[in-house]
């Protein structure tokens, strides 16, 4: 029951039903890649069928296909037992198929009622669209799901969770059989994630055939009915959950055995290095203060939203902050700009790899150069032999995988991308990195790599902060543990023997 | 709701131009009797329909440097085309005008579309582009007045409750667009397509057909402009409306047209043509140069852009509970 | 280059061999293709007086180009350049009737330029707000000043010393603007391709962030490109006025359009991030060739920016036509 080698389509012995919609044996290549490779999924009315996998396993390939924008090579999509295409996005949400995705993907400068209706609005005389309706239905469906949202507001003037809250709308409004939920709680609050929880529980017990994507183990056990596994493009396994423990379905996720070990530290902290004293900002964090030891890994744990990484972009100039100080080796220092930050030695990995952490377009040598070309030139032209002795040096520190150093960042691993970032910084010879979120979108072998090496970083005698929301890394990766909520921290911790519980306990407020 | 109604840029610029024209009425009454206001807003007709196409463009994340000299291409075929048949009727004339304006435009969303040529330079081609044909039909000659048939040149000036074909014809398009942009499935497509691309994509938009209808019905307003100034003006020649598209984006701009896409209506575009309208007309009678127009008209456009600018500055996250009441 | 197990190789094509498949090759080929069908479709096309009178068609112009290059690979536009030119020359002429000689005209010339990018500099970096509007409001401005200074009238009375920027001759065929041209050239491709800076430009338009976020000061090298972009208006504005010998409003229209062609001709992405200076020299050849070929054949110059519309929009979508068709 476990592991499915042969690609059989595994039915639900439970039910007699036909799922409402499947895919049976669907394959997607892209140049140089085989994206999914004769998957099938099926999804039942009622059920909740959470679909899981690494990074690049295909799930969101599948998304895709399911939902119109792309084209399968191979395989079919059935639609309550028959062959069906959706050519463009349209035909899938006239089969009833919707998704909600992982960024609410939405209109900032429409208004609410206008999300949720844009291409199937109620149309009034003439053809036209008509306003009034519009706003009613929107109000009911909004009532509907205990949104309490005026559809005439524009949707820029709303929080996060309710945009969620328009899109599950927008994906009742077609009255959808068929609801994909891509990671849908990877932006909310605790106490927003329940409220999706009841959110998913009525949309079942209206008999909609509901999607799952996600990575947290314990909402799958919570919410699923069934489960499919993807690996590598690949159908690995599916089932009823209750048939299945979450060692097998890690297991299954990654083809191996893992239980998370991180590297044994010796941790004997030096010198205080950077101390912060009541930092804060107008509207994202207040009265923070720190201090931080060479060869210490701090950690920063708080749920999303909880101002972390806005406090560490400050630190590293990209915001200013209000009031507060900053010392570096007991001397104060002015950060205004990102460049100040490396000039005192401060330097940050950032979260979102893509667009702030490496600039994918470029070469990896330039991206390791590109915080020291003070370094590799004479009077600002640059040295060329300097510049590849330089990115050579500290990809081969980091193990960097590539074809050359002129290849596009673009084109690596997210494992090997963050190599590249972390070597850029490496290069400059810092005094205090800052890691936000240093495994999110790293495959589970390369976390390993990622955490060894913060281990090795900091027996070198770096200073580390790192921000996590992920509670094992927290704990088998920190020295000292501080707590964020609300833009305030709330706990210093001492990781001796932490539990789990009392993290979640000062995040929370409970 | 009504805070909001206040403080929208299309409430300030009304604001604006009422200042404007009170502070000018304050010197010369004239200037606002309702015959002189119902000439300038006839003077400023071309200026509106070009910046509601403008305004379409814009709001799909692309920009039409074209338009002028589509409008000039259009006239110069009509104005010929008259010249060797006098007696066509003039629904005729409008419906080459529009047509050949159409697939000029067609020809740039094409590009645009199929191509994906940044937007900029497939108008900047076929703005030099479309110019030099007009030269090469015409051989660089003038189509004057005594050669185009009365009743082509009647046709914008004919009077109705005071106020010229022209006039109207810029009341209709404001109308009809504010429907369509408001109450059509296009209409919100534009919207969507300009404002999130990406999302716009999974909501089933295609946002290069998106695209290429706001070329389209960019170039369908510049054709039908392009009739009604070589006849209101009663010539034509290779050089008509030289530079007129940079008006039809400042109109735009000043109208709070967002130039990042998704953001804009068919009032902001009306009231920003109104706008450079007043002033154009107003110069004369407060007695200033012509040649001031082009240096003020500058001057709004960087005015505008940076009060655009303060009002949609992205709001960084608000975490403090303290700063959540206080904003 | 050692041979030794290195696992990651430094590249894996060396530099000529990129340089063979790029776009600055085809378009020399084009230029080489128009410079032997001239040949052959003009008997005065050989001519090295001919030739040298030819450079004036872009020399000027490519001036700007080398500084727009660099704007536009940052990601940003300036379309007020032949604005500046107007405003420049507006500047001399009024000096000129005050009496100031020629190096007073020169510094009057490019301190203008400056000024001018300064302002567009300052609107852009300081205020965040979008070139490519910030400019076309700027082009109206700086050339409606123009204007207001002259009306319908014209400046004139350039001294003789002021003259030769536009007019002399280094050695024999070869003019004072060419080889300002030249070393233009030269001193821009070292700064795009040769050092820190270049290499910081690159960076922001392929990600204005990530540079930011790797500790490049994005807004002061904007800055300085839109003040060298400024720059070099002023240049162009002082060869320009010395080579006409007076000024009027309308000085320099529709060069923006142009230069940017001649930019985007040259094979620098419009969407900023790449592109060098060698393939705009050549694009400043090939658009000085077919305006002067033509000419030769007494083409009106409007019908050359037909061939010009054409060429802007072919050179992008000929390459795309091209893998479309492949990829059947």
């Amino acid at each position: 029951m476990l592991e499915q080698t042969d690609n059989t389509i595994l039915r639900d012995a439970a039910s007699d039903d036909v799922a409402v919609l499947a895919l049976d044996r669907i394959t997607k290549t892209f140049p140089g890649v085989k994206a999914l490779s004769e998957v099938s999924l099926q999804l039942y009315p009622g059920k909740v069928t959470a679909l899981i996998g690494e990074n690049g396993a295909g799930k969101s390939t599948v998304v895709k296909t399911m939902t119109g924008i792309y084209q399968p090579d191979g395989g079919a999509i059935l639609v309550g037992g028959k062959v069906t295409k959706f050519p463009v996005p349209q035909a899938a949400s006239d089969h009833g198929v919707t998704a909600i995705h992982q960024e609410t993907v939405l209109f900032d400068e429409l208004s609410v009622a206008e999300n949720i209706f844009l291409g199937h609005a109620p149309r009034g005389a003439f053809g036209l669209i008509d306003l009034k309706k519009m706003a009613e239905r929107a109000r009911e469906i909004l009532n509907g799901i205990g949104a309490n949202i005026d559809p005439e507001h524009k949707l820029k003037d709303l929080g996060i969770a309710n945009k969620h809250l328009v899109a599950v709308a927008r994906a009742l409004s077609i009255d959808a059989r068929v609801v994909i939920m891509d990671e849908p709680t990877a932006a909310l609050s605790h106490k927003e994630i329940e409220e999706l929880y009841e959110l998913v529980e009525t949309l079942k017990a209206q008999g909609k055939a509901i999607l799952f994507i996600s990575h947290k183990f314990d909402e799958i056990f919570r919410i699923a009915d069934n489960y499919t596994v993807f690996r590598d493009g690949q159908l690995i396994g599916d089932g009823a959950i209750a048939d299945v423990s979450e060692p097998d379905l890690v297991k299954m996720m990654v083809g191996r055995d893992v239980s998370q070990i991180f590297p044994t530290r010796d941790s004997s902290p030096g010198d205080t290095i950077l101390r912060v004293e009541g930092y804060s900002h107008p509207t994202e964090f207040e009265d923070i203060g720190f201090f931080l030891r060479k060869g210490e890994i701090l950690g920063f744990y708080g749920l999303v939203g909880a101002g972390r990484s806005e406090l560490m972009q400050a630190l590293f100039g990209i915001t200013r902050p209000s009031g507060g100080t900053v010392e570096i080796d007991g001397a104060p220092v002015q950060i205004k700009s990102p460049a100040d930050a490396v000039d005192s030695g401060i330097v940050y990995v950032p979260e979102d790899r893509g667009k702030q952490g490496a600039i994918l377009d470029l070469p990896i040598f330039q991206n390791v150069t590109l915080p020291s070309l003070g370094r590799i030139s004479s009077k600002g032209f640059l040295k060329l032999a300097e510049e590849f002795k330089l990115a050579r040096e500290y990809t081969e520190r980091l193990d960097l995988r590539a074809a050359s150093l002129d290849t596009h960042v673009g084109n690596l691993s997210g494992g090997n991308q963050q190599k590249v970032v972390i070597a850029k910084w490496l290069a400059t010879k810092p005094k205090v990195i800052i890691l936000d979120e240093p495994t999110k979108g790293v495959d589970i072998g390369s976390k390993a790599a990622v955490h060894e090496f913060m281990a090795e970083l900091a027996a070198q005698g770096l200073a580390v902060i790192m921000v996590s929301s992920e509670i094992p890394e927290v704990l088998g990766m920190s020295d000292r543990v501080i707590v964020m909520r609300e833009g305030r921290m709330v706990a210093e911790l001492a990781n001796g023997d932490l539990q789990p519980e009392t993290l979640v306990r000062h995040a929370a407020g409970i | 709701m009504l805070k909001r109604i206040l403080t929208s840029r299309e409430t300030l610029l009304v604001g604006a131009i009422i200042l404007l024209l009170a502070l000018i009425s304050s010197r010369f009454p004239g200037f606002v009797a309702p015959s002189n206001l119902a000439n300038v807003f006839n003077d400023t007709s071309p200026l509106i329909l070009l910046a509601i196409g403008q305004m379409i463009v814009i709001l799909t994340k692309c920009i039409d440097l074209s338009v002028a000299a589509n409008l000039a291409l259009t006239g110069m075929v009509v104005s010929m085309v008259n010249v060797a048949a006098p007696g066509l009727p003039i629904v005729v004339i409008l419906m080459i005008a529009i047509g050949l304006g159409t697939i000029l435009g067609m020809i740039n969303g094409i590009l645009v579309w199929k191509l994906a040529i940044p937007p900029i330079v497939v108008t900047l081609g076929t703005m030099t582009i479309f110019r030099g044909i007009i030269f090469v039909i015409s051989d660089g000659k003038w189509v004057n007045s005594h050669e185009m048939s009365p009743a082509f040149k009647a046709f914008p000036r004919a009077e109705f409750l005071g106020l010229p074909v022209l006039g109207w014809i810029a009341i209709f398009a404001v109308i009809i667009f504010t429907i369509v942009m408001t109450r059509t499935t296009l209409g919100r497509a534009f919207h969507a397509a300009g404002g999130n691309p990406h999302a716009a994509t999974y909501a089933g938009i295609n946002v290069g057909k998106t695209q290429f209808c706001a070329f389209t019905i960019s170039g369908a307003l510049a054709g039908l402009t392009g009739y009604l100034w070589v006849s209101r003006f009663a010539v034509s020649y290779v050089d008509i409306a030289g530079g007129f598209e940079l008006d039809v984006v400042a109109a735009c701009v000043i109208g709070g047209v967002s130039i990042m896409g998704g953001i804009g209506t068919v009032t902001g575009a009306l009231l920003g043509a109104l706008f450079l309208g007043i002033i154009k007309n107003a110069l004369p009678v407060v007695d200033i140069s012509p040649f001031w127009q082009l240096a003020i008209s500058g001057g709004a456009i960087i005015i505008a852009v940076a009060l655009n600018a303060q009002a949609n500055r992205e709001k960084g996250r608000i975490i403090l509970k303290r700063a959540e009441h206080a904003t | 280059m050692s041979t030794t197990d290195r696992f990651v190789p430094d590249r894996l094509q060396s530099p000529l061999e990129q340089r063979l498949k790029s776009w600055e090759t085809l378009l020399l080929l084009v230029a080489i293709g128009i410079f032997v069908a001239n040949s052959f479709a003009s008997p005065y096309f050989l001519n090295a007086w001919n030739l040298s009178d030819a450079t004036f068609n872009f020399t000027e112009k490519a001036m700007i180009a080398f500084a727009m290059a660099l704007l536009i690979i940052s990601g940003e536009i300036d379309l007020s350049v032949a604005s500046i030119i107007a405003l420049a020359s507006t500047a001399m002429g009024a000096a000129v009737q005050m009496g100031v000689g020629m190096p007073g005209l020169v510094l009057i010339g490019l301190g203008v330029g400056l000024l001018c990018g300064a302002f567009n500099g300052l609107l852009v970096t300081r205020m965040g707000l979008p070139s490519i509007v910030v400019t076309i409001g700027t082009m109206s401005l700086f050339r409606g000043i123009s204007f207001i200074v002259l009306g319908d009238q014209a400046f004139r009375g350039y001294p003789q010393s002021f003259s030769w920027f536009g007019q002399g001759y280094v050695w024999w065929v070869i003019s004072f603007e060419f080889v300002l041209f030249a070393i233009i050239a030269l001193i821009y491709a070292i700064l795009l391709h040769k050092t820190n800076f270049g290499r910081a430009v690159y960076a922001i338009g392929n990600n204005a962030t990530g540079a930011m976020f790797s500790g490049i000061r994005v807004q002061r090298v904007k800055f300085t490109l839109f003040l060298l972009t400024g720059l070099m208006s002023g240049v162009a504005a002082i060869c320009l006025t010395a080579r006409l010998g007076s000024t009027r409003p309308s000085i320099a229209t529709g060069w923006e359009l142009e230069i940017v062609t001649m930019v985007v001709l040259g094979g620098v992405s419009i969407l900023g991030g790449s592109g060098t200076i060698i393939g705009v020299v050549i694009a400043a050849f090939v658009m000085g060739l077919v305006t002067f070929g033509l000419g030769l054949l007494n083409v009106p110059g409007i019908v050359m920016s037909i061939v010009i519309g054409a060429l802007l929009i072919g050179v992008i979508a000929l390459p795309r036509l091209w893998s479309m068709w492949r990829a059947r």
